[in-house]
């Protein structure tokens, strides 16, 4: 099918996102997608492959670099500018606040165009929301570590049981207005300084 | 008790300084603006989060406000620059492999722009001779102070920017880097990414935007258009806040205060030793040696605030030199809408600021430091000239067009 016959570059230095970004395009019918972690060399990739459209994330710090390259008809074959569809003000703001741009041939259609964009904005913000989950996950991990610890402390040193090292942990949190994961972080903290966080 | 939300963008440069001062000092707070600072990895992204309302205003390439209003950049609404956030500040920094050919032909660590650019031209010519690659320059974008001060350096010295050189675009954090590795050999851009190149010894500042142009602009306050007409006291609120924050930066006992403030993660993110040099004019230029140069940067004196319509106009009148816009009367009228001194004025005046008589002036007539009759406080203006003694008259920007094309480059 004509429409699945596009060229695409993605330009990203995250690794991870960029093949999500692949994948999603390799999904819906897109087999002709090159993937560029670093733009060294970009160029030469650029007029080997001839893109019709060009996906860069908005943290890279050559975009600006990347812009004037497809400025140059040297560099690229065809002009290749900015998508921009000015009746659709909804797209753009959806595309800058996943971070993403989109760059397309002089001459695309905006029909061909507009399901990459929109396709790349949805992976592009499942990706912040999986990398956001990752965050709190870890964390939420690292903090349930920590309560064990300050547990252990608490019923070796005083002698209690378990329920009742949570229950003056999570008093002193209340009491302290506090989270309980800072409290047992102080008092490990404490023990490792006194010797006892054995 | 804060009345206006701003949210501004800006790139880690020191010549962010007046907004991060603005934020940082309280400036903006006292001025009843809740200021939130931005920071940002490129111009296309300040450009576009201001054309889709991220931010409201942005620290700007001075060039950058009337490229977005002329229609050359991808995605851009309406901007206004009610004010510059400061002159001078930039260098122009070669590798120690250059400076050393440029040496042989008379180049000397006096930052003169002439001899530099003569001892610039013999290499040129001899490479070209022993049939040698062309030399490399960076600027940080097209549409940059860098680009045209670097572009009217080089030409004023007979060196074809298009044909005798190769001019590509190198995000500042990676020039000096770029030059240590030979894949450019030198590069036009603000502090410290010069000093930065200095500091690990890749390379020699052979020039500076002080000297190619004295009093030059670099950046500015860009504001989205709209956002501007709907929100005059807001805005107005922040120009003052700014004004305050360019006091205070100019004041040489704020100086290692400021280099702390800057150095910080959420700022330019460089040791504070790389800021001093151009708050104190002690430029080390490489290998120890040390030039004084005065105003190499700035913040409030002759009038740097002020959106200088003939600055604008100038401006304009090198994208028309390099090819980037068509010359025609529309095209001018943009360009010096662009600036607007009318806000600046209307925002200032109540608080007793120096304001020039007019907004433009003739580039480069000034020989040096004139006091002006003004409204307001006491002003004083210039030298304000061009090292190769050109004048730019803005009401005659025909002539000067034609003038630059005649010379061939």
């Amino acid at each position: 099918m004509e429409s699945q016959s596009l060229a695409i570059l993605v330009i990203d230095e995250n690794h991870l996102r960029a093949a999500i970004i692949e994948a999603g395009l390799r999904e819906s019918g897109h087999d002709n997608v090159t993937v560029v972690n670093d733009i060294a060399g970009v160029a030469r990739t650029i007029a080997a492959i001839n893109p019709d459209v060009i996906v860069i994330d908005l943290e890279n710090p050559n975009r600006d670099v990347l812009e004037n390259m497809f400025q140059l008809s040297r560099a690229v074959q065809r002009p290749v500018a900015m998508f921009v569809d000015r009746a659709d003000r909804a797209s753009i703001e959806a595309a800058v606040e996943a971070g993403v741009s989109a760059y397309v041939v002089d001459g695309l259609k905006r029909e061909r165009v507009k399901p990459i964009l929109d396709m790349a904005i949805v992976r592009f913000n499942a990706f912040s929301r999986l990398s956001r989950e990752l965050e709190e996950a870890k964390s939420e991990l690292e903090d349930r570590k920590l309560i064990e610890r300050a547990k252990g402390i608490l019923m070796k040193s005083k002698g209690l049981s378990e329920e009742d090292a949570y229950a003056l942990l999570r008093k002193t949190a209340m009491n302290q207005n506090r989270k309980i994961a800072e409290i047992a972080q102080s008092l490990v903290t404490a023990a490792g300084l006194l010797g006892e966080d054995k | 008790m804060s009345e206006y939300q701003i949210t501004a963008g800006f790139m880690p440069l020191l010549d962010s300084a007046l907004l991060v001062i603005a934020k940082e000092k309280g400036f903006a707070a006292d001025e009843g603006v809740d200021l939130s600072l931005v920071r940002e990895t490129s111009w296309a992204n300040i450009r576009d989060r201001l054309a889709v309302g991220h931010f409201q205003v942005a620290h700007m390439l001075a060039p950058m406000p009337i490229a977005c209003n002329l229609g050359l950049t991808p995605l851009a609404s309406r901007t206004v620059a009610p004010m510059a956030l400061g002159l001078g500040g930039n260098a122009v920094t070669v590798s120690n492999a250059l400076w050393a050919e440029m040496e042989k032909h008379g180049a000397r660590a006096d930052l003169d722009p002439a001899r530099a650019g003569a001892a610039l031209k013999a290499v040129v010519a001899e490479r070209g001779a022993a049939k040698r690659s062309l030399l490399r320059f960076a600027v940080v974008h097209p549409h940059s102070g860098h680009n045209y001060e670097l572009r009217y350096w080089l030409a004023a010295c007979g060196i074809d920017p298009d044909g005798d050189v190769e001019i590509v675009i190198v995000p500042p954090p990676l020039m000096a880097d770029a030059l240590g590795a030979g894949t450019i050999d030198g590069y036009c851009v603000g502090e410290p990414w010069s000093t930065a190149a200095v500091m690990a010894g890749r390379g020699r500042i052979a020039t500076v935007k002080a000297a190619i142009w004295k009093g030059s602009p670099e950046k500015v306050l860009g504001a989205q258009a709209q956002w501007a007409e709907n929100h005059p006291e807001a805005l107005t609120a922040l120009l003052g806040a700014i004004y305050r924050a360019a006091l205070w930066c100019a004041d040489p006992a704020n100086r290692e205060e400021l280099a702390a403030i800057l150095s910080r993660l959420a700022y330019v993110d460089r040791p504070a030793d790389w800021m001093m040099p151009a708050l104190s004019g002690q430029i080390g230029v490489g290998d120890g040696e040390i030039v004084q140069v005065e105003e190499f940067f700035v913040p409030l004196a002759k009038a740097a605030t002020f959106p200088w319509k003939s600055h604008a106009l100038w401006l304009y009148t090198q994208m028309v030199r390099w090819g980037q816009i068509k010359h025609d009367k529309a095209n001018v009228a943009i360009a010096r809408e662009t600036y607007r001194p009318d806000i600046y004025r209307a925002a200032l005046e109540p608080l007793g600021v120096a304001l020039p008589g007019a907004n433009a002036k003739v580039e480069g007539a000034l020989k040096r430091a004139t006091p002006v009759g003004s409204a307001g406080a006491s002003l004083t203006l210039g030298p304000d000239g061009f090292f190769d003694g050109s004048l730019f008259d803005p009401d005659k920007i025909d002539d000067y067009i034609a003038s630059q094309a005649r010379r061939g480059v």
